[in-house]
């Protein structure tokens, strides 16, 4: 019986041991930086709106008892130890995310997430490609850095302008690709479309050999980064980290404004309604840490695994997971 | 019939598109960043046999396809359809030439096939995985030789044309690998 039921880890002892060694280096690496390491909850009683992330409901049962959620990160708790004069911190935790799964996806995965204070975007994304190469040394050998905005990213791939397409034109260049665009996309809204065309046709190009930094994204796309309205077209201070195809980070200069944050949550809940989803409550204590001030700064998660994963060359957190959800 | 989320897929999981019956044969789940996830998948035309690609919005539904497997004997071809019959049920079903394609020259009597039935209509059939068939033409070939070696082809009974070894003759009965097409032994009748 008990051979037949898979009760084995998924991935080899070897990969437990290189996940004990990278922990021990990443430490190292923010010591060094004097990034002081935190530990936030991961059961919270506010929700991520963002339409694209599903959280993992429950009930606390005991006082002041009521619903709660699993975090999909530590971005808000985080916020909030910042605002609270906490300096420059980071964490490797657990973090949710319903519906997610796949060779690059687990509904539960670690993710390491930090925040500088007096960084912007540049500079974290500079900080990002040290701690990369860090952890990959020996492992993987990667050429110069890559940085490309996320327009020279349409217009060298695809030959189009992302701030200048209408859904039209993003159909017309799917359908020339070769993508049957999928039912039920919508008329009037692009991102949908840009994220299609980045999804099938760019990503698989980025981080060939090297780390390649997308950054600059349509306001629309900026989520918890600050929009600089000055720049033509004005532009979200964010970025994502490849390689070999694989996102692996996700960085912001933060938001540090509380009325916009709440106007962007209250659209958040907006577009959950359109869709169908539940809306969420909003999270009045990271809203207040916000309204005290939080700290110029720039912060990124990372995932792990996927790192972890890439580490070894191999395709699929199969290679890299003690349990995946298959055998949770 | 049942609608799917695309949460619900896997390999294997048969769906409808455009009209057809389709299966899944690979399912990834993409996701860029923030944004929009999509379920990209490798799908096969169980009609067709081909393969295409194609997205779908996380989330979204799509219909099922009625299709199953069923193992069925078979009894005759009357020259246009091949006859099968349930073992258990004692229906019968017929197969036209586009769903019995290459497997025809396999076909024995009485042999148990798995046919693959769409709203109830035989879309494919394959032959038993080993068949044991007689041997009706094949060269003389050398005495003495053993086995390896060169081979030669033989036609089988079923019209089957598969390599076997020279000291195979014709009128023996021998057992063939309907996968690959390849000779596996003698057969003793």
């Amino acid at each position: 019986m008990s051979e037949s039921v898979d009760w084995r880890p998924a991935c080899s002892l070897d990969a437990l041991r290189l996940r004990a060694e990278l922990l021990g280096r990443l430490r190292a690496f923010f010591a060094e930086r004097g990034v002081l390491e935190v530990d936030t909850p991961a059961l919270s009683a506010a929700a991520v709106s963002d339409p694209q992330l599903a959280s993992f409901a429950t009930h606390f049962n005991g006082p002041d008892g009521g619903p709660r959620w699993l975090q999909t990160s530590p971005e808000f708790a985080m916020k909030r130890l910042l605002a609270a004069g906490s300096g420059c911190i980071w964490q490797l935790c657990k973090v949710f995310r319903d519906g997610e799964a796949g060779r690059r996806h687990n509904p539960e995965f670690s993710l390491l997430e930090w925040y500088r204070l007096g960084f912007d975007h540049h500079r974290l994304m500079d900080e990002v490609a040290e701690l990369v190469h860090t952890l990959l040394a020996g492992r993987r050998r990667l050429g110069d850095v890559e940085k490309l905005s996320y327009r020279e990213a349409f217009l060298r791939h695809l030959g189009l302008d992302p701030f200048a397409i209408g859904v039209a034109e993003a159909r017309a260049a799917c359908l020339a690709q070769g993508i049957v665009p999928p039912p039920g996309m919508p008329e009037a809204v692009l991102d949908p479309w840009l994220d299609l065309l980045l999804s099938h046709r760019i990503e698989p190009q980025l981080g060939r050999e090297r780390l390649t930094f997308l950054y600059d994204y349509p306001p629309s796309q900026a989520a918890l980064a600050r929009i600089r309205v000055e720049d033509s077209p004005a532009v979200g201070s964010r970025f994502e980290l490849y390689l070999d195809g694989v996102e692996l980070a996700n960085g912001f200069h933060e938001l540090g404004d509380a009325a916009e944050q709440r106007a962007r949550f209250l659209a958040d809940n907006g577009q959950r309604r359109a869709l169908g989803l539940t809306p969420v409550p909003l999270d009045e204590r990271f809203l207040a840490a916000l309204a005290h001030g939080l700290p110029d700064c720039a912060g990124v998660a990372l995932g792990f695994d996927r790192l972890l994963m890439l580490a070894q060359g191999a395709s699929s957190l199969d290679a890299v997971l003690a349990f995946p959800q298959a055998r949770a | 019939m049942a609608t799917y989320s695309t949460n619900e897929f896997k390999s294997g999981l048969k769906i409808m598109l455009d009209g057809d019956p389709y299966a899944i044969v690979e399912n990834e789940f993409v996701k860029p960043g923030k944004g929009q996830a999509f379920n990209r998948v490798r799908v096969r035309n169980l009609k067709s046999g081909r393969v295409i690609e194609r997205t779908f919005k996380s989330g979204d539904s799509v219909e099922g396809a009625d299709v199953m497997d069923v193992d069925m004997e078979y009894l005759y071809n009357d020259g246009e359809f091949w006859h099968f019959m349930n073992q258990s049920t004692f229906e019968q079903l017929s197969a036209d030439a586009n769903a019995v394609g290459d497997s025809a020259k396999w076909m024995k009597e009485n042999d148990i096939c798995q046919l693959t039935l769409w709203n109830g209509v035989p879309l494919t059939v394959l032959p038993p995985n080993f068949i044991i068939a007689k041997i009706v033409e094949t060269d003389p070939g050398l005495k003495g030789d053993t086995s390896g070696g060169g081979g030669k082809p033989a036609t089988l009974d079923t019209g089957a044309v598969v390599r076997v070894p020279l000291f195979v003759q014709t009128g023996e009965v021998i057992k063939v690998d309907t996968r690959t097409g390849e000779y596996v032994s003698r057969v003793k009748e």
